[in-house]
């Protein structure tokens, strides 16, 4: 029997999501493009956690609704389970979407506000034909709301009678009805405090031991993605920077990038953080509809060389997985 | 602390369900003053946004309704305001940034236009200077491309945008207080720490308060003055932020400083979270409502709720045994 490299579930080549900017009172006219995601690859495979995080509008969301083929791809490549999905239109989509889930990151706007809780976690099952009979189907959606910690009698109620954090949970329990086979989860636990944030990294984990689950976790807290993720993909201004598994990413860090956001890591001790300097990286923060020549963080690297403001750095493969964008890891 | 900016006295706010009647802030007390942080943390769900909310008179009714209480903010009960006088104070005195955006940009109007507004409104200022101030405003909260981002609709932006969008909205009129509502969760660490310091600066430059409602706790170890805990729709500690955190003196509080993931721990080990579930509001226990999950409750905890009592300067929690409690 020959060891053979884990199956990998997703496959993301190049990809490319540019919006247009239009502008005009009266004749609409495109005066340029936000290249919110722009050449970006990377593999997942079966029972892993990719971790994706990075500068607020570097392009995490889009990176992730475009696997999903929610948005449309501007060029690129998107292969699920060895498919490639790239060009499939809503029909063929279909019978993929079970098997690819996303929990979003604005629980108040994707959540129906005219259906109660037990019919917005148990539509999926009917719309693909598992919901089995009346108890089944009553039981399995207090299963569901009992896995994210919310009471039974909390299926009878609308969405805006939920805090935040609460919301966050009835999302993350929809996805989990269909068991799929990738789960992105867009910030999904951001909006809950503490103790529930470990119970449902918890459950993460324990549905991805159970039933193989992958998962495409897009975070900003770096101790959580840390937490739950194998290996972690750092993204700046449309591309990924550094990919490397959490230990490696957190104990040497290789991208100037990468540094300064572990460095702004908030530490929950006030006498530390009273002493501690306040390392927060400067400058201007780039246009993703002009982004810089060269390197895309060389207008903000503190560690910057004549050479980053002219040559884009290629990705380097740095062997055991790792690999950065960045001029001081050449070659 | 001399004559508050703010002082909440015995707030209860509640909502009638079928179920019964959910206590979602019961008698809540607290004050703050002119440049000063406070940082509200506690479970999901325990009435924090309420508790803000409620300041604001932003409770839906029905089915929500104040039913007691105080909010006097530069000596006058907001509560008793008439609804003119309090649309008067709302985003130009009190700013709110609101936990969730989507729930409250208009999806069909642009940024600008939604940023503009308040200035045109509360300050008079003509449109197109108002214009100028929100492109300002957004270069001041790290949006960039600024002047070009003026015409995008909240869709088109992702979401730490949106919420940087919002503050900038708060920050338009240089309110006297903001309340800001888990400002940053969309927000990575870098632009977190900006706009946090943004906040800081905004509040130092014209002396006025802010109350931090986030659960993180990195957050309220790095930015406020004095922390209030919330559980189950009560304040259950309050204190200086040192105290809280070197002697926390509330079982809940203790609870969840442990279920923090720190980076000195190891990686994929299992997360502490506080075992059993969040109290049920329409239906509170007798006693002290953590006793279900407390590891130390006893008969006299379950039988009779426990006050907020002194247990250190400036330290306040409600648990019977607080003086015999060690992290
Ligand atoms: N319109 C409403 N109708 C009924 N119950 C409500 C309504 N709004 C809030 N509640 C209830 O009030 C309680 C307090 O909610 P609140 O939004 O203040 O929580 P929170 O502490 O801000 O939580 P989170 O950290 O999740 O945002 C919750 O149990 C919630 O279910
Ligand atoms: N529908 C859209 N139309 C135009 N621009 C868009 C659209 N959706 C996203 N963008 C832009 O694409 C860029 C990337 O957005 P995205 O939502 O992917 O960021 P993100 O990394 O998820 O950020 P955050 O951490 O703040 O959520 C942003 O500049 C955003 O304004
Ligand atoms: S390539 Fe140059 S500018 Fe870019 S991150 Fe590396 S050192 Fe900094
Ligand atoms: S009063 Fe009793 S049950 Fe409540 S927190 Fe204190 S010890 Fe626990
Ligand atoms: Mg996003
Ligand atoms: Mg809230």
């Amino acid at each position: 029997m020959t060891d053979s490299a884990p199956e990998r579930v997703l496959e993301v080549r190049d990809l490319k999501v540019h919006f247009p900017v239009m502008a005009g009172a009266l004749v609409r006219r495109q005066v340029g493009s936000v290249k919110a995601v722009d050449g970006v690859s990377f593999d997942v495979r079966r029972s892993e956690t990719l971790g994706l995080v990075g500068e607020s509008g570097c392009g995490k969301s889009t990176t992730g609704l475009a696997v999903l083929k929610m948005l449309d791809i501007t060029s690129g490549q998107v292969i699920f389970e060895g498919e490639d999905i790239s060009d499939h239109d809503r029909a063929r989509m279909r019978p993929i979407r079970r098997r690819m889930q996303m929990v979003y990151q604005d629980p108040f706007g994707s959540l129906n506000p005219r259906m109660k809780v037990a019919e917005i976690v148990g539509e999926p099952l009917e719309v693909h034909g598992m919901a089995g009979d009346r108890a089944a189907y009553r039981e399995r959606v207090a299963s569901l709301l009992d896995m994210v910690g919310l009471l039974p009698d909390m299926a009878d109620r609308y969405p805006h009678e939920f805090s935040g954090g609460q919301r966050q949970r009835i999302g993350i329990a929809r996805a989990l009805a269909l068991e799929p086979t990738l789960i992105i989860c867009d910030e999904p636990v951001s909006a809950l405090d503490v103790s529930i944030q470990a119970q449902v990294v918890n459950l993460f984990q324990d549905l991805q031991e159970r039933l193989g689950l992958t998962y495409i976790f897009i975070a900003h807290d770096l101790a959580v993605v840390r937490h739950i993720s194998h290996r972690i993909a750092v993204m700046y201004l449309g591309r990924i920077v550094e990919i490397a598994s959490s230990s490696e990413l957190y104990g040497s860090p290789l991208h100037p990038y990468t540094e300064a956001l572990l460095a702004a890591i908030p530490i929950p001790d006030p006498a530390i953080e009273a002493t501690r300097p306040q390392q927060i990286i400067t400058g201007e923060v780039p246009s993703a509809m002009r982004p810089p020549p060269g390197c895309r963080f060389h207008t903000r690297c503190p560690r910057v060389m004549d050479v980053c403001r002219s040559v884009d750095p290629p990705m380097r493969d740095m062997g055991g997985g790792r690999a950065v964008a960045c001029h001081l890891h050449g070659a | 602390m001399g004559v508050p900016l703010l002082s909440v006295r015995g707030l209860s706010t509640e909502f009638r369900t079928e179920r019964g009647t959910v206590k979602a802030v019961d008698d809540v007390s607290f004050d703050l003053a002119a440049g000063e942080t406070l940082a509200i943390v506690g479970e999901s769900g325990s009435g924090k946004s309420v508790t803000a909310m409620s300041i604001l008179r932003l409770i839906p009714d029905p089915p929500g309704r104040i039913a007691t209480g105080e909010v006097v903010f530069d000596g006058r009960d907001l509560l008793k305001l008439e609804d003119h006088e309090i649309r008067s104070i709302r985003g130009n005195r009190i700013a709110m940034i609101f936990q969730e955006p989507m729930s409250s940009l208009n999806p069909s109007l642009t940024i600008g236009l939604q940023i503009a507004e308040p200035i045109n409104l509360h300050r008079k200022t003509p449109w197109a200077a108002a214009m100028d101030m929100a492109a300002e405003l957004l270069a001041r909260v790290r949006l960039p491309d600024a002047r070009s981002r003026l015409r995008s609709y909240p869709h088109q932006f992702s979401g730490g945008m949106r919420q940087r969008a919002m503050i900038a909205m708060a920050l338009a009129c240089q309110p006297q207080l903001i309340i800001a509502d888990e400002p940053t969760t969309a927000l990575d660490v870098t632009v977190q720490a900006q706009i946090l310091a943004l906040l800081k600066e905004v509040t130092r430059a014209v002396n006025s308060a802010l109350i931090l409602i986030t659960h993180d706790l990195g957050v309220v170890a790095r930015y406020a003055d004095r922390v209030c805990v919330m559980y189950g729709g009560r304040i259950v500690e309050a204190g200086p932020a040192r105290e809280i955190y070197a002697r926390p003196r509330h079982p809940y509080t203790i609870g969840l400083m442990a279920s923090v993931p720190r980076l000195d721990q190891a990686a994929g080990s299992r997360l502490m979270p506080i075992d059993g579930q969040p109290p049920n509001l329409a239906n509170l226990p007798p006693g002290c409502a953590f006793a279900p999950r407390c590891r130390h409750a006893t008969d006299l905890c379950r039988a009779e709720r426990p006050a907020l009592a002194s247990s250190g300067p400036e330290h306040h929690s409600a648990c019977h045994y607080h003086d015999r409690l060690s992290a």
